[in-house]
């Protein structure tokens, strides 16, 4: 069965990338499960969408059942859920284009008689971060210490109307993948973001542990999930952690430590003056960090991550300027 | 060669002149001749001097080597290459340096073949007293000079090679005979952790930390509380296991012992679990993860036990730990017996641990509810030294420890699915507990008083 894919979100780099990455798989090989692609986002992307029709539609709005009728998509990958930046959008804005988009986009699939398949790029921010969490996360568990604005309400609120559509919807295959955030320096992820700053502010006192998912990986995860039936919800991250301070050593970045007081307001300002963007929800992130465990993705999904998270760090590493003190190292 | 030794040597002892002339003015009187002379004839005599030291060079080797076995060879062959070249006071540092390695006693008589030339008489001679003297007066005067100008005088009578091969003793007895690679391997530690090529598993636990830290928790542990450990045999070899001990102290002082007592008579390493205050106190938590520890959940636990590692849990949590001291070692509640159903579920036995001396180190006598709760703390302690004393009140009392492993309680036994039969775990945690509270009344005994 050959399927008809719509991709949300394609101005963002990472969903143009899926959107693409799946048009050139139904262009190489008719055979691959995946006929046409059409992406749809509010704003035009940058840059060249490659065999991937573009339609502009707002999936705030109803117009997205519209595109769905007739376009007769059939699979939908929802990627349209990100963390606000301060240069995009801002915090209410963010929250109207995940919860709202999602709610109107679920709608309109309830509706639609030829969507089989939802697709959902959550996050693994679903799991918040406090003192209170166990060290890896499994997909059943939830966040401990409360999830209480933010991206990571948001990502929440997006899953239980995922969950609320396949209670409605039972006919069509749901895949939820929770993906760590990707360290790439051409996505806009906001801990690519962070790690770029040339001084790193850290709060005083903690040292979270990060984990990193690769683009490869994630591309791959997302068009397995489309051709294939996978229904279910998978954590998506490199193997192993690392540290804040061994990331902040190994770039060869200082650190600034801050009081844990105010320091959500002190990293932003840092950030502005150093000329980059900080999302609003990383201060959390910085002080407990979080790590998944993906052994459901390799047991019951089938998928092995080809890269580590000291793989994704280490080739990060490469791509951006090394700092001030990556002299003093053993490279 | 030996033979010519003691015809040059004299009835005193080197460098200490020959007890009637004191080293410095039988020196003042040399050195005052040596820089009179001339060129030319100093360069025969240095080159005869280096001849005979060449010759020579087996002795104050085998003396060197007789007197420290761990100084290295060529340490003592150093004064061979200094003597050729041989310009007056410029080397006399470092070969006086290279030569402190080697004892006083060897040092001492091959100096004044190498280094002072005999100038003012051109042929070859026994090395007197004299020369012997000169050299250490030299040095002296050397020392007193430089000193002079650092503006701090020091007594003329402890030459500066005394002083410069006690420290290089010292510094090669703290070292170890192989100090340069020591050295090599520390500093690429260092460079190692600086750039960040190190590794931590997915708790954050690095094992580096804690060799740094066995290193600093082992005088306390064994000089302070005189740390006694018995049944180390009861943790097995590889696998997973649960250890249960009591909790009690003020501060988990316990915890870190404990920790300190299986690594360093099994090799493994043992891994806390905290509550979750540990984890949100700052630097703390911090801390923590890079030892081991991992939040005490059901989840963390059977993760570690599954993985074959040695986890430890406490029980009796703040409960225990924050007891008065008029309670001590009666245990408390021993939580929920979630630590049981962690074991079972991963088929690992469970070793009873008894500490004993945890609870004198800091006797609770007080306790602050109100001001802990603003500061959002379990209970904010008082004991006989702590708020009176400041800091001076942080030292623990240096009570006498005794850890027991007690005997494997085995769950391999029970199915899996045991563990969601209440009954069997209360059974199986009154078991634990019961074991640990007998065998602590019979350490008490064992132990007598406290604190002597």
């Amino acid at each position: 069965m050959s399927r008809t894919v719509l991709v949300t979100g394609v101005a963002r780099r990472f969903a143009s990338a899926v959107a693409r990455h799946l048009a050139d798989l139904a262009d190489a090989d008719p055979d691959s499960g995946v006929s046409r692609v059409i992406g749809v986002d509010t704003v035009v992307p940058d840059e060249d969408l490659g065999g991937v029709k573009f339609v502009r539609a707002d999936i705030r709005t109803p117009v997205v059942g519209k595109v769905i009728a007739v376009e007769d998509v059939d699979t939908v990958v929802h990627l349209d859920v990100n963390p606000g930046s301060r240069n995009r959008l801002s915090g209410s804005s963010s929250k109207e284009l995940n919860v709202i988009g999602t709610m109107q986009l679920l709608a309109a699939c309830q509706r639609s008689s030829t969507v089989t398949k939802v697709v959902l790029g959550s996050s693994t921010a679903v799991y918040g971060t406090s003192p209170r969490d166990p060290a890896m996360f499994r997909e059943s568990m939830a966040a401990r210490g409360g999830v209480r604005s933010g991206f990571p309400k948001d990502a929440v609120d997006v899953e239980s109307y995922t969950r609320g559509f396949a209670r409605r919807r039972p006919d069509v295959l749901i895949t939820i993948l929770r993906t760590a955030q990707a360290l790439d320096p051409d996505l806009e992820m906001p801990l690519s973001a962070y790690l770029r700053n040339p001084v790193l502010p850290v709060v005083a006192g903690y040292d979270p542990r990060l984990q990193f998912a690769h683009v490869e990986d994630l591309l791959a995860v997302f068009t397995e999930s489309v051709t294939h039936d996978r229904p279910g919800t998978f954590n998506v991250a490199g193997d192993g952690v690392i540290m804040l301070s061994q990331a902040a050593r190994r770039l060869g970045r200082p650190t600034l430590p801050l009081p844990a007081l105010g320091f959500a307001g002190a990293l932003n300002r840092i950030a502005h003056a150093a000329g980059s963007d900080i999302s609003p929800d990383l201060h959390r992130l910085l002080k407990y960090g979080r790590a998944v465990d993906t052994s459901a993705l390799r047991d019951i999904f089938g998928y092995e991550p080809k890269y580590t998270t000291a793989d994704v760090f280490e080739q990060f590493r490469q791509q951006v300027r090394p700092g001030i003190l990556a002299g003093i190292g053993v490279r | 060669m030996v033979d010519e030794r003691k015809q040059i040597g004299s009835g005193g002892r080197a460098g200490r002149g020959n007890r009637q002339v004191s080293p410095s003015s039988a020196a003042r009187s040399l050195a005052g001749a040596s820089a009179a002379s001339t060129p030319g004839q100093k360069k025969t005599g240095q080159k005869k001097t280096g001849q005979k030291t060449g010759q020579k060079a087996a002795t104050p080797k085998k003396a060197a080597v007789d007197a420290k076995k761990s100084a290295p060879a060529a340490k003592a062959a150093a004064p061979r290459k200094q003597a050729a070249p041989a310009p007056k006071s410029s080397t006399r540092k470092p070969a006086a340096k290279k030569a402190a390695p080697a004892q006083k006693a060897a040092a001492s008589p091959k100096q004044p073949s190498a280094e002072a030339p005999p100038s003012s008489r051109p042929h070859l001679r026994a090395v007197t007293d004299d020369d012997a003297a000169a050299a250490a007066a030299a040095a002296a005067q050397e020392a007193e000079r430089r000193t002079k100008s650092a503006g701090a005088p020091i007594p003329a009578g402890i030459p500066l090679d005394d002083i410069l091969s006690a420290l290089l003793g010292a510094f090669q007895r703290v070292m170890g005979s192989d100090w340069e690679a020591r050295l090599a391997t520390l500093l690429h530690a260092v460079r190692m952790r600086l750039s960040g090529e190190y590794e931590v598993d997915e708790f954050g636990f690095d094992p580096a930390i804690v060799e740094v830290l066995q290193n600093a928790v082992e005088p306390i542990a064994e000089k302070w509380f005189r740390l006694e450990v018995r049944g180390i045999e009861n943790i097995p070899a590889d696998g997973g296991a649960l250890l249960v001990a009591n909790h009690s102290g003020t501060v988990p002082v316990d915890g870190l012992m404990t920790g300190y007592a299986v690594h360093k008579y099994t090799g493994r390493h043992l891994r806390p679990l905290g509550a979750d205050l540990v984890f949100a106190l700052p630097f703390v938590g911090q801390i923590a993860r890079r030892m081991g520890a991992t939040l005490a959940c059901t989840e963390d636990a059977e993760r570690l036990l599954t993985g074959g590692e040695l986890a430890g849990v406490w029980p009796e949590g703040f409960k225990g730990i924050g007891k008065p001291f008029t309670e001590r070692y009666k245990l408390q509640r021993f939580g929920r017996g979630g630590f049981v159903s962690s074991a079972m579920r991963a088929q690992v036995p469970i070793v009873p641990v008894s500490i004993v001396g945890a609870e004198e180190i800091y006797p609770l006598v007080g306790n602050v509810p109100s001001l802990a709760r603003l500061l959002g703390l379990p209970y904010l302690p008082i004991t006989p030294f702590f708020p009176l004393l400041g800091p001076l009140g942080m030292i623990p009392l240096p009570s006498k420890w005794i850890i027991e492993f007690g005997e494997p309680i085995r769950t391999d036994a029970y199915e899996p699915e045991a563990a969601d039969d209440p009954m069997l775990l209360f059974n199986v945690t009154d078991q634990v507990r019961e074991t640990i509270q007998q065998t602590l009344y019979r350490l008490l005994v064992d132990r007598g008083n406290a604190f002597f």
